[in-house]
């Protein structure tokens, strides 16, 4: 009898924790001290973009610590699945890296968008290409496949070897947007995730892929386009046009706790720090503003 | 009352536990088999819309060479044409399978013929290790050590189905070895015994006698090897290069159908064409691991038969 006994807390224990598994988050921070006099309550699930989620998951850790009663879950799974979540209504909020408008199977004008930073892009080449600047005719002839060798762009005899993300991605449908003028992109090699793209541009003689400022470090070369730096500062005025905005979508307009998180994440707590630190741009720093058909206006 | 007959007619403590563990076990079978029927159904719900809803032609699915989901050909329908990642899937499975049986096959005669009971402990550990490492390591060395090995050696950009099918080489190795080890195991003694007093030498032994009473379980072991490999997703992802056009060759880039999936699930809307490829691509991977499965339960028919 106590053997069975064992048996049925462990299967009920389990069962617990599988049924736990989806509102994690909560306990932790029950105990921490309130100090906001309007004290907002409820519940919120975040899911979506990869790219903006380390952003969310700390400000919601931040949030929560001044707000005890707001329980928020963050989670990732990519662009589509948040914008098709947030639509079907089965999370608060879809985090993109692309307006609702250009993902096919959404309905923007459901929902409402909550841009909360930006991030640059630039495009990247291995070291031994030799080469530290192209116009961006030769970019876009690079990854049409007229361009094939380094040469033809004063680098190194070497043969170009493209690394392409995915279709349907934020990274890839910004960098077409901005460089491909419309064109296709050659069928090439593709990658799904930063971290692997960096390695594989790294270590592939003649590589050459794109990736958002952050992840450009000092093994890679990233290019210069028209002598333009691909800087935060050429960024907030438009030099550099590769470049961004990280949304979070809500249907319809947002409920007061989901209200009272999207202000802080706009707010000079997060912008001023936690954007800064994670390699975003923020979203208060920006001379222009992009529209969804990719017309860049000053502010 | 009479206690012997209170203990006869009421049931007792022990019939209790028998009833409950009745109850759990059956609780979790249903539990299980629920599981498995609502995955088959939902995965086939969602991969079969393709061919209903958006109306693509199944030959076509199957035997086209075009992957371009988003693109729309003259007559409306997206061009989604899963030969590419189907060659590739079969290609990096069969060589892999190609290259590792050997080496298991050998590995495995070693540990239950030849070593002595220190080396077989030791090999078995070794072989146990091989399982517990997680495949983005893999993919990680592989990314780091063959690619540049293929691209130093053979030329292309390293990324290919070569690349591809020697990760999963050493992924399914551990697999079949451990298999084989239980099947040549499984040979009775007295064959060994009865061979070697015939005056066969160890070698004619092992050839002539033990590897064939032991070959549906070795087939068994080699196709559990391929069902890994064939569902295998993210090593095969860092190192084939994921380009959807047909493998022109081992050393160019080329796609399998676990890596497309995972790349392109979390970019697509549930409902869009783009999406619905994928689930008919995941439903094939489903179908496939089927086809794995009943080909084991063939074998295994088979063998029994023989002895």
């Amino acid at each position: 009898m106590k053997k069975l006994t064992k048996i049925a807390t462990i299967i009920l224990a389990s069962s617990a924790l599988l049924v736990g598994c989806g509102k994690s988050n909560s306990s932790s921070n029950a105990s921490a001290k309130s100090n906001s006099s309007t004290q907002v309550s409820g519940k919120i699930t975040i899911v979506g973009s990869t790219a903006l989620q380390p952003l969310v998951e700390k400000a919601a850790e931040n949030f929560q610590t001044d707000n005890s009663k707001v329980n928020i879950t963050v989670q990732g799974g990519g662009s589509g699945t948040g914008l098709s979540q947030v639509q079907s209504g089965a999370v608060t909020v879809g985090n993109s890296d692309i307006f609702a408008e250009q993902q096919s199977g959404i309905k923007a004008n459901k929902l409402v968008d909550h841009k909360v930073a930006v991030v640059g892009m630039a495009p990247v080449v291995n070291k031994e290409a030799g080469v530290k600047n192209v116009t961006m005719k030769q970019l876009r002839d690079i990854f049409t496949g007229k361009i094939t060798n380094w040469k033809q762009v004063g680098g190194k005899d070497q043969s170009i070897v493209l690394i392409n993300r995915p279709e349907g991605s934020g990274t890839r449908a910004t960098f077409e947007g901005a460089v491909m003028d419309g064109q296709t992109a050659k069928k090439s090699q593709e990658q799904d995730s930063n971290g692997t793209v960096q390695k594989m541009v790294a270590q592939t003689p003649g590589a050459v892929s794109y990736l958002a400022f952050s992840y450009i470090k000092s093994d890679i070369q990233p290019l210069s386009i028209n002598g333009v730096k691909p800087t935060d500062a050429n960024v907030t005025n438009n030099k550099w046009k590769i470049w961004s905005y990280e949304h979070m979508y809500t249907k319809g307009q947002p409920n007061k706790a989901t209200k009272a998180f999207l202000n802080y994440m706009v707010s000079d707590k997060v912008q001023k720090s936690l954007v800064k630190d994670l390699g975003y741009i923020s979203i208060s720093n920006m001379h222009v503003a992009k529209n969804a058909a990719g017309k860049v206006t000053t502010k | 009352m009479d206690p012997i007959k209170n203990k006869i007619q009421n049931t007792s403590k022990e019939t209790r536990q028998d009833l409950y563990g009745r109850i759990i076990s059956y609780s979790c079978i249903i539990l299980i088999v629920v599981v498995v029927l609502s995955i088959f159904f939902f995965v086939a719900s969602k991969g079969i819309a393709t061919f209903t809803i958006n109306h693509v032609n199944l030959w076509n699915f199957l035997s086209g060479k075009n992957w371009n989901p988003a693109v729309t050909d003259d007559s409306g329908h997206a061009e989604l044409g899963a030969l590419p990642m189907i060659v590739g899937s079969f290609g990096v499975t069969f060589l892999a399978a190609l290259f590792a049986t050997p080496f298991a096959v050998g590995t495995a005669l070693y540990m239950t013929e030849i070593a002595s009971h220190r080396d077989e402990k030791f090999l078995q550990s070794v072989v146990e290790l091989l399982v517990g490492i997680p495949s983005v390591v893999y993919g990680f060395i592989g990314l780091s050590v063959v690619v540049p090995f293929i691209r130093h050696h053979f030329g292309g950009s390293g990324y290919g189905i070569l690349s591809g099918a020697i990760v999963l080489f050493v992924m399914v190795l551990p697999t079949i070895t451990s298999m084989t080890v239980d099947s040549l195991r499984a040979v009775p003694r007295f064959y060994k015994e009865a061979s070697l007093a015939l005056g066969a030498t160890k070698w004619q032994t092992i050839y002539k006698v033990i590897l064939r009473a032991a070959t549906s379980g070795i087939l068994t072991a080699i196709i559990f090897g391929m069902a890994r490999a064939f569902g295998e997703a993210l090593a095969v992802q860092m190192v084939i290069g994921n380009n959807a056009v047909m493998p022109k060759g081992l050393f160019s880039s080329a796609s399998t159908l676990t890596s497309v999936l995972t790349m392109g699930i979390g970019n697509t809307v549930m409902g869009t064409v783009s999406n619905n490829a994928l689930w008919s691509l995941a439903l094939i991977l489903l179908l496939m691991s089927l086809v794995f499965n009943i080909i084991v339960r063939l074998i295994g028919r088979k063998g029994r038969m023989q002895s």
